[in-house]
């Protein structure tokens, strides 16, 4: 066998490789997927969605569980939405070069690196001690708001920045100020890219266990909670309650539970997706 | 109109500024509970005792057992996301059309987007019974499994952040690398990997950071138990599942016990930050520029 031989073969097995490894991955998650389907579907009824928790694994419900994160869902997007996208608008529009503004992107890309547990210990004490909030909603869309914020400054930025400098131009040559060509021509320009990344933020905050469990959220809520000032739970805590209980049933209760909060997670991920999509096709610079 | 662009402005100079209040309440609550602790407990005792037992009644307070617990998690999920997830870089930049790339990218993006109590559920029970059938020494919480899946689940992260290192390098190059009669195999590992290594160890930085502080998947597969040890087949506890198995029970506020949850922060706290920091400082430094 001749050298250049040798070295087709070498590289024909890496590209056999190449796909072995780009499939793995998929192939793993499709196992697991089944897998969930198989033990949790028989769980979900209607019984299952509106039943309180319980002790007895066969009563226990999750209706407690998607009603605390559907609240977090939507305290988060109240609180993150408007903070991130001006600080974004900020960044992208205002901030001349300078050092502070050297700074603040550093900070940024260091804020979302920091691991979620620390948003928790930082919730914990800032919104549960000091204000004095206690495990309540609140605290909870508080943490995971200052959690998400990073992403959607980051994807707002993004966004802004693939709106041409040309229609900038265009809106200050019609006598235009700032802040009316932000408001009437890049915001509206980039919004659906802005709103991906706040969505793809939120779906990330819908399933997060750590930080709620460290500000106290309990895996154990007898109540559907009716203001943000009540007690809660979420779908995640109540998975990983599930979890760690030895009995079978209480996986099996798991398992289900699982299925609803990845369908949320994939609803959440396939707006993003589609929103990109359209936006993508429509605008055309 | 001049007073109301100014005031707007104001706003949205303030709301970048929470950013970085958010970081500086963050340092703040690590440290000043962190200082009350080794008020108590000498940094000499918490770096060099081998044994963390801050919930019996014989306290030991050594961070090293949490420390080795989240290095062995660490390694072993580095160890299955690096190679495959590099191999996935070279080769949807050296041999899958384009096609196929647009396909593939979105659903590699999936792994990142499964909640990791999912994860965490998965290696209880699908991986490390899978595992027990042919490890015989296996327990039933261990850091093999967990690490496992937490390698899968960021291998995008690697792959994603790679391959558009690898791809920012010029054609110029990979075309040199033909004209000279390379193979593919030949001009990846050759001339792309080396020409964007630096961008391949950013994405391996970051993922290690994401790795130290990835927490439900080891709360719930690696177990609960401190343990010096590089054994991957025995339960362990890493530093963030302390936090987590502190915060589940009932420990007072003010409490020697309640400020160990913040010594342990501040400890992983220091660990992402150098290696977030790392991986800023490589990209700013090495990125190469070609013209």
């Amino acid at each position: 066998m001749t050298n250049s031989e040798k070295n087709r073969r070498k590289d024909k097995a890496f590209q056999v490789f190449g796909i072995f490894c780009t499939f793995i991955g998929l192939v793993v998650l499709a196992i697991f997927l089944i897998d969930i389907v198989i033990e949790g579907i028989g769980r979900i009824d209607w019984d299952f969605l509106t039943s309180l928790p319980s002790r007895r694994a066969a009563r226990a419900g999750i209706l407690t569980a998607w009603a605390g994160t559907i609240w977090i869902l939507v305290l988060s997007a109240l609180i993150a939405f408007p903070l991130g996208i001006a600080a974004g608008v900020y960044l992208e529009e205002y901030a001349k070069k300078t050092k502070l503004s050297n700074f603040l992107e550093i900070n940024i890309a260091n804020l979302a690196g920091v691991p979620s547990i620390i948003y928790g210990l930082l919730g914990l004490e800032l919104f549960v001690r000091i204000m004095n909030l206690g495990g309540i909603l609140l605290a909870g869309a508080l943490t995971l708001s200052l959690l998400i914020l990073p992403i959607i400054i980051v994807t707002t930025r993004e966004a802004i920045k693939a709106v041409p400098r040309t229609i900038r131009d265009g809106s200050f040559a019609l006598g235009a100020s700032k802040w009316q060509t932000v408001w009437y021509q890049v915001l509206p320009a980039s919004f659906g890219g802005i709103l991906t990344g706040v969505i793809l933020a939120l779906s990330r905050a819908v399933g997060e266990a750590a930080p709620l469990i460290v500000i106290g959220a309990l895996a154990y809520v007898p109540f559907v909670p009716s203001s943000p000032m009540d007690e809660f739970t979420v779908l995640p805590i109540q998975i990983f309650n599930w979890t760690s209980r030895p009995q079978a049933a209480f996986l099996t209760n798991a398992a289900a539970a699982i299925i609803i909060l990845l369908l949320i997670t994939f609803l959440l991920n396939g707006i993003a997706v589609y929103l990109r999509h359209r936006q993508q096709k429509k605008i055309k610079w | 109109m001049r007073v109301q662009e100014k005031i707007i402005e104001g706003l949205l100079w303030l709301s970048a500024a929470i950013t970085i209040l958010i970081t500086v309440s963050i340092i703040w609550v690590l440290l000043s509970e962190s200082v009350l602790f080794f008020s108590e407990v000498s940094i000499v005792r918490f770096l060099t005792e081998k044994e963390w037992t801050p919930l019996f009644a014989e306290k030991k307070f050594g961070i090293m057992p949490l420390v080795a617990g989240t290095f062995l998690t660490t390694v072993i999920a580095i160890a299955v996301a690096l190679p495959i997830g590099l191999t996935i870089a070279i080769y949807l930049n050296e041999y899958a059309n384009a096609r196929f790339k647009t396909f593939i990218k979105p659903l590699l993006e999936v792994l990142a987007t499964i909640p990791t109590v999912v994860y965490g559920f998965f290696a209880l029970t699908v991986v490390t019974p899978f595992l027990q059938s042919f490890i015989p020494g296996l327990a039933g919480f261990n850091a093999l499994s967990a690490g496992i899946v937490m390698g899968i689940m960021i291998i995008p992260m690697i792959s994603s952040l790679s391959e558009d290192a690898i791809s920012a390098v010029p054609r110029s190059l990979r075309e040199a690398a033909y004209g000279m009669g390379s193979t593919r195999l030949q001009t990846a590992f050759g001339v792309m990997v080396p020409a964007a290594s630096s961008g391949i160890l950013v994405s391996v930085i970051l993922a290690i950071s994401r790795a130290v502080g990835e927490t439900m998947i080891v709360a719930i597969a690696a177990g609960q138990q401190p343990r010096l040890t590089l054994n991957p087949l025995v339960p362990i506890e890493t530093i963030t599942t302390y936090i987590v198995q502190v915060s589940l029970g009932d420990v007072p506020h003010g409490s020697l016990e309640y400020r160990t949850i913040f010594a342990a922060g501040m400890t992983l706290f220091v660990f992402t930050f150098l290696l977030n920091n790392l991986s800023f400082w490589i990209k700013k430094k090495y990125q190469e520029k070609y013209d």
